[in-house]
């Protein structure tokens, strides 16, 4: 399949060179072929793609505007949910789920003209970062086949990587849009906390958790996240600050832009990570960027830190999940409690209960201040390594992991290991602040490495334009 | 061991979690490794450090009250759709009191 972006997808409907639904069927073909391979999706929705793909051929017909995504085959993260549409959240317990409604990202992407073609596969609950937390099996690195693609948004990645999707919606909640982006070799966007109304994302941890975008581009990306930024009624938290036009910021001027880079997070990183992420601070500084050296003193906190509060949040969040509403229920349970328990024990895979345990740990009676409060006291101070940054610097560029892609099985056994690889992606997730992955090129083996962009709160005007600069001056 | 056996049961039992003897001992071992892990946070001291519950930014004033008027709701049938086991429009569950 030719690997398509939005306005080439846009030009070729427009000029008849091909109808919105011949490209739905083609992805999804697409998909259904790699399927065997990477695994990649859980569920094809061909019925749901080709009604949004025959509106967008009428009104291109009939000589209206299809929209901003007009005909756009995107893959959706099924943490999201989609009415009508099983959204399981690569769990055994929702494995029948059918959604009642559409999250507010997935209405306003298909009122914007884009096509919905199926949902991806996530670790469980969008808890792992390598994606072989999923009950319905590990997704598989399309650059790569026997190592993994990241996590938690692992499915989102490789759909885009392999070239079924244009675009694909992934959340973050520690690093699950940027660490799987990076591994692939795609953009994935985080933006800044309360940017996109999480309405209709299956909440793991409420005050980490984002909606973001993955594309083979930085201006794809920033075209998907202006289609669904901005205030939604239906979520509080989500932000009223106008949503600018981020394609426009697209003008490859970085130059007089001063850039930080944290002295923390290169700290025995002698590695070609490393090194492939130098060379990109060496590229920005030739586009006339002003690149200094920073200090971000609470880094080594931050996975602490984020294991409690994320925890603790997931162990509230997922106590829903009990066989009274959600499909599952244990059917040997005679009582209520035994309902609950058995029902949850028979249906969370091990990392979910050992998040859950760890969360209600941290919460239960006497250790509330020891742990939850004194995490969210930290969590103060990773924020404010970031405000005094912001001070000095206009960006803040960094790895977005240690090291590319491992194998499968490689790190499964090791929960504390597979913790701490997420240390580049987590203060930016603490903090809110908007940050993403963007390649910076490949090992010598030939798997990808990304570059991470973190700027102010709702600045993701110059985290694009930096992005964006820098892609134009590698390719 | 920062966690006990009998610890992780009551642990499990608080979050309605049924987990299996080769279960629990797995989990007592993990929880011990994460919570030394997590005892990095006591070299700092946070006295007079707020607690930060949300992401914090500067924001204009902003109209959080919306206009008072009526939506549709889910309605009863869609809501009740993926319950495991319902009746008249209702969830039903295992009886709550033994008479």
């Amino acid at each position: 399949m030719t690997l398509y972006s939005i306005d080439s997808i846009r030009a070729g409907l427009l000029a008849k060179q091909f109808t919105a639904a011949q490209l739905a069927i083609e992805a999804i073909a697409h998909g259904e072929a790699h399927n065997a391979k990477t695994n990649a999706f859980l569920t094809f929705s061909p019925e749901r793609a080709l009604a949004a793909a025959l509106e967008v051929d009428k009104r291109i017909a009939m000589g209206e505007d299809p929209g901003a995504l007009a005909g756009v085959p995107i893959a959706i993260k099924d943490v999201i949910v989609t009415k009508g549409l099983r959204t399981t959240c690569g769990s055994r317990l929702l494995e029948k789920y059918v959604p009642p409604y559409d999250a507010t990202a997935i209405t306003r992407i298909e009122a914007a003209g884009g096509v919905i073609i199926g949902k991806t596969n996530c670790d469980e609950f969008a808890m792992g970062s390598s994606n072989e937390n999923s009950a319905f099996g590990p997704v598989r690195n399309p650059v790569a086949l026997d190592r993994v693609p990241g996590g938690s948004s692992g499915g989102s990645a490789a759909a885009v990587a392999q070239g079924t999707a244009v675009l694909a919606l992934g959340s973050d909640t520690g690093g699950s849009i940027r660490q799987p982006a990076s591994f692939c070799g795609v953009t994935g966007v985080t933006p800044t906390y309360g940017r996109v109304s999480r309405y209709g994302l299956t909440a793991f941890a409420s005050s980490l958790d984002h909606i973001g975008p993955f594309a083979r581009s930085v201006a794809d990306a920033a075209k998907l996240l202006g289609v669904i930024a901005g205030r939604d009624e239906m979520d509080a938290t989500s932000a009223f600050a106008p949503v600018p036009d981020y394609g426009a910021a697209l003008d490859g001027n970085v130059r007089g832009l001063k850039i930080g880079v944290p002295k923390e997070y290169f700290d025995g990183l002698e590695s070609e990570t490393g090194d492939l992420v130098m060379r990109a601070v060496e590229v920005l500084k030739e586009l006339g960027c002003e690149v200094r050296e920073i200090q971000m003193p609470h880094t080594p906190y931050a996975i602490a830190t984020y294991y409690i509060i994320a925890t603790a949040e997931a162990s509230s969040n997922l106590a829903r999940y009990d066989g009274v509403r959600y499909t599952s229920r244990a059917a040997a349970a005679g009582t209520l409690t035994d309902m609950y328990r058995v029902t949850r024990g028979e249906g969370f895979g091990a990392e979910c209960k050992r998040r859950i345990m760890l969360g209600t740990y941290v919460l239960s009676a006497g250790y509330y201040d020891a742990y939850y409060l004194k995490a969210q006291r930290v969590r103060s101070l990773v924020a404010r390594d970031y405000t005094l940054a912001f001070e000095e610097v206009d960006a803040i560029v960094a790895p977005v992991s240690p090291f590319p892609a491992f194998k499968l099985g490689e790190k499964v056994d090791d929960p504390v290991a597979m913790y701490l690889s997420d240390i580049f992606t987590i203060t930016g997730s603490l903090a809110g602040v908007p940050c993403m992955s963007v390649p910076c090129g490949s090992t010598r083996e030939g798997l990808p490495v990304g570059l991470q962009i973190l700027t102010r709160h709702f600045d993701e005007v110059t985290m694009f334009r930096v992005a964006d600069a820098y892609e134009k001056a590698s390719n | 061991m920062k966690l006990s056996e009998p610890e992780v049961r009551r642990v499990a039992e608080l979050a309605n979690l049924a987990l299996g003897d080769d279960e629990i001992g797995r989990m007592a071992h993990d929880l011990d490794e994460i919570l030394t892990y997590i005892d990095k946070l006591n070299e700092l001291d946070t006295t007079g450090i707020e607690p930060m519950a949300q992401v914090l930014y500067d924001a204009g004033e902003t109209a959080t009250l919306r206009e008072d008027r009526e939506r549709a709701t889910l309605g009863n049938a869609a809501a009740v759709a993926n319950a495991p086991l319902a009746g008249s429009g209702y969830f039903k569950v295992p009886k709550v009191f033994e008479r």
